[in-house]
């Protein structure tokens, strides 16, 4: 067989070598940016942060000092206002589509989720603004909350279901065969044998809210001072690295360089939490 | 349960038997439901209906809302809101072409330098690197995707302006001014840096979806091809990609509907300037930037229902495109992952 033996021709080996080239290159072309951005957040953002940028409020433009306290606590207020909104409406949607899901309905209600999933924050924000703050007549952090609570629900309601139809049907078929009614087997038995899965999705739609800015212009817009009031307007991290990023002043890019960093360190801790938790809890549904 | 163990003759007669007995057996088990908790399972769905039911009234919401507040504008300009080259609040003119084509513009650039990079890095990494770099590589590209939008503008405006400023836009105005899109001065802010720092955020989304759909191409076909000689390259596009060309696109168009919607970068890159410019290296202005720099400033009702008619263009735009990105990835995926749908 002399045909077997032919050794592959120039011509195939050069395509061959440059498609590996190319792919490998793609690859290390795609991680550089993230090597760069990361590099220049912690090489810029050390230098800024001090104990007074995390205890104090923004001072006026030309005083030193001064910093992002109230827009960490802001933060954290209109996160958490919108997780009590997008959690448990994720969860459930979630929790029909897998377990009380049959016919056109459901999958009209996944389809709206995956598009809603899409549309764009800029978009969530105009909307929430017509729905809460033109009638409240201001802007507030419970705005801001609902803007992100509203973003948080297609992603949870998405992976919750997901999560559990890896639950097999069996451990459902046995809570009920024992008489166990239905909402007690979905809460007690098939949610708690996914709840790594749950709170994974969970965590992961708060980080990709916990950083979004575009929907906070017109709901929390933001606040020079401390707030905690939630129908006031209040001061977010995003909105704060924003306002300083765009302006003409070297002391507040040194602040927006130090928030940038604080906001990713939230959200890389968050992300790699889940990581951790999703890969232990893939080995338990295995089991 | 006894009933199934006893050996029941294979007969014609026997299966209404079996099915009277199943359903007289039903009762038995009502014995053990209390009124009680047969109410609690009927609440307990219809309260999760209702929750789902969330879902698509925020929809209809968001629909409602923008179509009602920029009615004003709709009526007033009506199509010629779309070909109109004129922003100007004070004399209340509204053309919304310049964000348009801004929008459309820096989104094709984001395009072109993020579908060879995005699909390149997931042969990588199903087809060719080693086992124990294919975690690392997703998941650095996963974190690619959990960047807040704010921080890739702030690194856009303090690293990658610069640095197109200084080298890449001299660089590309000198070989490839001839083709009319890199001249004039070069700011490093414009679309072009929009266009880049767009490439970089899409990458992750059609990136990931492409990576799932190469995974779902059956190892056997890769073996056949294999088998009959085929390199490395004539395998990936013989087997691989012809296969997974569906998938792609729809990841694809994705990664478009990011690029069109997507906000603070863009607006702290692109210049923010309402002109229609051919080259690349001018500032211009997307339909969402807009938005975000004038929304809370514009205090007439028609500057504001014309901004909120840009809002309801980005709305119904994104809503198609997700919906057909959406319906081409699950026509491939959706076999693979047994969803109770398929």
């Amino acid at each position: 067989m002399p045909s077997a033996t032919r050794p592959t021709s120039l011509w195939r080996r050069l395509t061959n070598f440059c498609f590996i080239a190319l792919s490998s290159g793609a690859a290390f072309l795609v991680l550089a940016p993230l090597a760069a951005i990361f590099g220049y957040l912690v090489y810029k953002g050390m230098g800024s942060i001090s104990w007074a940028f995390l205890t104090h409020t923004p001072r006026p433009v030309g005083e030193p000092g001064g910093g992002m306290a109230n827009a960490i606590v802001g933060s954290v207020t209109i996160l958490c206002l919108g997780s009590i909104i997008g959690v448990p409406l994720g969860i459930g949607s979630g929790i029909y589509l897998a377990e009380f899901g049959r016919g056109r309905y459901v999958n009209v209600v996944r389809f709206t989720a995956d598009v809603l999933n899409g549309i764009p924050s800029i978009v969530v924000g105009i909307a929430v603004y017509a729905l809460v703050v033109l009638p409240q007549q201001h802007f507030s952090a419970l705005s801001g909350g609902v803007a992100l609570g509203i973003m948080m629900i297609p992603t949870i309601a998405r992976t919750t279901e997901e999560m559990l139809l890896m639950v097999p049907n069996t451990i459902r078929e046995a809570a009920l065969g024992l008489g166990i009614p239905q909402w007690r087997t979905t809460l007690q038995v098939t949610l708690r044998t996914a709840s790594k899965g749950v709170i994974t999705g969970a965590m992961l739609a708060f980080a990709r809210v916990a950083g979004e800015t575009a929907p906070l212009l017109f709901t929390a817009f933001g606040n020079q001072f401390w707030n905690l009031n939630p129908n006031q307007p209040t001061a977010a991290l995003p909105i704060q690295i924003f306002a300083y990023a765009i302006s003409p002043f070297d002391e507040w890019h040194r602040q927006a360089w130090a928030g940038a960093l604080i906001l990713i360190v939230l959200i890389v801790v968050a992300v790699s939490a889940v990581r951790v938790v999703t890969s232990r809890g893939n080995m338990a549904n295995n089991a | 349960m006894l009933r199934f163990q006893t050996p029941v003759a294979p007969s014609a007669g026997a299966e209404p038997a079996a099915q009277e007995a199943a359903s007289s057996s039903a009762p038995r088990i009502e014995l053990h439901t209390s009124r009680i908790s047969k109410y609690l399972d009927f609440s307990f769905r219809y309260s999760l209906l209702l929750c789902s039911v969330s879902i698509i009234a925020v929809m209809g919401l968001f629909f409602y809302e923008l179509t009602s507040r920029s009615k004003l504008s709709i009526t007033k300009f009506g199509f010629g809101f779309f070909l109109g080259n004129v922003w100007d609040p004070v004399s209340g003119d509204f053309g919304a072409r310049p964000f348009i084509y801004g929008t459309l513009v820096s989104s094709l650039v984001a395009l072109v330098l993020a579908v060879p990079l995005a699909v390149g890095v997931s042969v990588f990494v199903t087809e060719l690197c080693p086992r124990y770099l294919r975690g690392i590589i997703s998941f650095t590209v996963e974190l690619l995707a959990a960047i807040p939008s704010v921080i890739y503008g702030l690194w856009g405006i303090f690293v990658l302006a610069p640095l197109l400023r200084t080298y890449v836009e001299p660089w590309l105005g000198k070989y490839f001014g001839w083709t009319g899109l890199f001249v004039g001065p070069a700011y490093g802010i414009g679309m072009l840096a929009a266009g880049v720092i767009l490439a970089i955020m899409i990458i992750p989304i059609i990136a990931s979806i492409t990576r799932e759909v190469l995974v779902a191409v059956p190892q056997s076909q890769r073996e056949a091809v294999l088998a009959l000689g085929a390199t490395r390259w004539e395998m990936v596009r013989m087997a691989v990609l012809r296969n997974a060309r569906v998938g792609i696109m729809g990841g694809i168009i994705l990664g478009l509907g990011r690029a069109i919607g997507e906000t603070m970068a863009v607006t702290m890159l692109i210049g923010n300037r309402p002109e229609v410019a051919k080259s690349l290296f001018a500032p211009g202005y997307t339909m969402a930037s807009v938005i975000a720099n004038e929304f809370s400033e514009a205090t007439d009702d028609l500057y504001l229902s014309a901004l909120v008619e840009i809002g309801l263009v980005l709305l119904i735009v994104t809503v198609i495109v997700n919906a057909c990105a959406r319906l081409l990835v699950w026509s491939i995926t959706r076999g693979r992952t047994g969803r109770a749908n398929a």
